[in-house]
């Protein structure tokens, strides 16, 4: 596969469809645009495809430019080296399998075009189904043409639109494998547009988040889901568990920085920066709450141990979702534990528990205008 | 049975087809996916011989291609003979009032391409002609065959326009629609009815034709 330079892209447009995003995508990197739909992650692809114009731009990849308003430049979408997964794949639905992919190769002989297309159908294990139309295709298969035809062109830059929005799910669990392998033979920026925030936790190397088309903060995965920048960013990547609190202290020895939250007073990992009296947001993720065992004490048991009613329990699969009321909070806390753990100590509606929040979890923000 | 007539509705129908044919793939495509200022008077000058009564569009190309109009006079300059009541100027005449039969249904074939495909194609490296050649054009097809059947079995059937333009000259403008008025006029059923009824096969045969090949394309498109 095609080595190239960095993506950068910077676009700023107030309408038709607001965008204000800038991110930047290395070789042989997964950056995910992840945010809910109509946030502008399809326009942006399209924008660094060409098939579509904002106000204000300039897309580079390494030293070419592709797009650079200022100077009033800008590549046909044909003369830009991309390779593109649509969202429903766009194939041709009047060629085979073999002529979609063909139809991205234009250079060299003939015959060796054949060669190398029906390669890059084995690469995506499509071997044997070459003249299939895309209507004798199962949507998996189709997903599949669609990528291959999308590197027939030795792309520079690999974009995928919610590659796995229209498989079923079993189907989508093997592509994921399957482009995970893949990944390790692209050495061209890779940038994965999604909706489904586990699919961006498992197949990117960094994040970006956008909301109505402004890039929120770009980071790597953890970064994101455990340190997010702002409320707006944590509640996009799902996080629940955001509160009102205020800095009431720092301690020396061992350094945490306290919070008054509800009437309690919370440890959370060190913030020398923060002066008390300052109003925060903070967010702990699921996987920081820990719940107490009701017969014998348990690891953490002394690291904000925060009593409550439980209020909600649903059990999906293996892992029990619990909420927690903890007054005069108006939001309970979620966590989950193993569904044998919920059972054996009685986790149930209704019933009171106790649970630590581990200080090293929880993350300070600057407080957000209105409640979560 | 006046075989020079046929011929004539023939060749005029085929040249008018043939023409129409880049024609309407231009201006379709560019009803179908462009916005621009005055689009609406653009589809309601294409429609208009739809509802025209063909008398009164008759009289206006009359008008238009006469000698006194520049039109007719820059015929008569460049090529020595009028355009009224000449083969020529009732192909021109013929273009005209089948706009609607070419435009529309190649613009609705282009419209039924779903935008992402000609993106695909751009993003498959595709310059706009090869796009158009490669995935337009065979998509657009059955919106294409449509346009063109409709404005043969048209051509072949105009009546009020013809004679308004071209009058009834045998071998230059006397088409078999016309010819069939003239053989009912002369009370001469038998020669009426032996062309009418080759008339009526010979759409049939046509309209049946186009629709069996729409229905393999769609199947073969899924």
């Amino acid at each position: 596969m095609s080595a190239g330079g960095a993506l950068v892209v910077e676009l700023r447009q107030a309408a038709p469809i607001p965008l204000d995003a800038r991110f930047t995508c290395n070789p042989g990197e997964v950056m995910a645009l992840v945010g809910p739909s109509g946030s502008g992650k399809s326009t942006i692809l399209r924008a660094i495809a060409g098939t579509y114009r904002p106000r204000h731009a300039r897309i580079s990849v390494g030293d070419e430019v592709w797009t650079d308003t200022a100077s009033a430049q800008a590549r046909p979408a044909h003369r830009r080296a991309v390779g593109m997964v649509f969202q429903n794949y766009a194939l041709f639905p009047h060629m085979s399998a073999l002529g979609n992919v063909l139809a991205a190769m234009h250079e060299g002989p003939a015959g060796e075009r054949a060669v190398r297309a029906r390669s890059l159908l084995e690469l995506v294990h499509l071997g044997g189904l070459e003249a299939r139309r895309p209507a004798e295709l199962s949507g998996g298969q189709q997903q599949r043409v669609a990528v291959a035809r999308a590197l027939a062109r030795e792309p520079q830059v690999l974009l995928l639109d919610e590659p796995f929005s229209a498989v079923d799910k079993s189907t989508r669990q093997r592509l994921y494998r399957e482009i995970a392998q893949l990944r390790r033979v692209l050495a061209m920026p890779v940038v994965l547009v999604t909706h489904d925030l586990d699919e961006a936790l498992l197949l990117a190397d960094r994040m970006t988040v956008l909301h109505h088309g402004r890039t929120l903060q770009s980071g790597v995965p953890a970064e994101l889901t455990e340190r997010p920048a702002s409320a707006e960013v944590a509640r996009l990547v799902d996080l629940r568990n955001l509160f009102e609190g205020e800095v009431c202290g720092q301690r020396e020895d061992p350094p945490a920085t306290l919070i008054a939250w509800q009437g309690r007073t919370l440890e959370v990992a060190s913030r020398p920066d923060l002066a008390a009296g300052t109003p925060v947001t903070w967010v702990i993720p699921e996987g920081y709450v820990v719940a107490h065992r009701r017969d014998r004490p348990s690891r953490g048991e002394h690291e904000n141990p925060i009593d409550g009613c439980i209020e909600t329990v649903l059990t999906i699969g293996p892992s029990t979702h619990l909420s927690l009321r903890v007054e005069p909070e108006r939001h309970p806390i979620h966590f989950a534990v193993p569904a044998h753990v919920a059972r054996r100590n009685g986790f149930e509606a209704g019933a009171s528990a106790r649970i630590s929040l581990l200080a090293e979890g929880i993350h300070l923000m600057p407080a957000q205008a209105g409640a979560p | 049975m006046d075989w020079t007539a046929l011929w004539l509705s023939l060749r005029l129908a085929a040249f008018t087809v043939l023409l129409l044919l880049p024609i309407g793939i231009a201006v379709g495509r560019l009803l179908a996916y462009r916005d621009f200022t005055g689009k609406g008077v653009v589809e309601a000058l294409v429609a208009l011989p739809l509802v025209l009564p063909p008398t009164v569009f008759g009289y206006y190309l009359l008008v238009a291609f006469g000698a006194a109009s520049p039109i007719g006079q820059f015929w008569q300059a460049a090529f020595d003979r009028p355009l009224v009541f000449t083969f020529e100027g009732l192909l021109i005449a013929s273009i005209i009032f089948n706009l609607p039969f070419a435009i529309q249904p190649m613009q609705r074939g282009f419209e039924a391409i779903a935008p992402d495909i000609r993106e695909a194609a751009a993003c498959c490296g595709m310059s706009p002609w090869r796009a158009l050649l490669a995935v337009e054009l065979p998509l657009a097809w059955p919106g294409i065959l449509t346009a063109m059947v409709l404005s043969f079995a048209h051509t072949l059937g105009e009546f009020g326009i013809v004679l308004m333009v071209g009058g009834s000259i045998p071998g230059e403008t006397r088409t078999i629609a016309i010819a069939i008025y003239d053989r009912v006029q002369a009370f001469d059923d038998r020669a009426a009815a032996q062309m009418s009824a080759l008339l009526l096969v010979l759409s049939l045969a046509t309209i049946a034709l186009t629709y069996a090949f729409s229905r393999r394309i769609g199947r073969r498109l899924g």
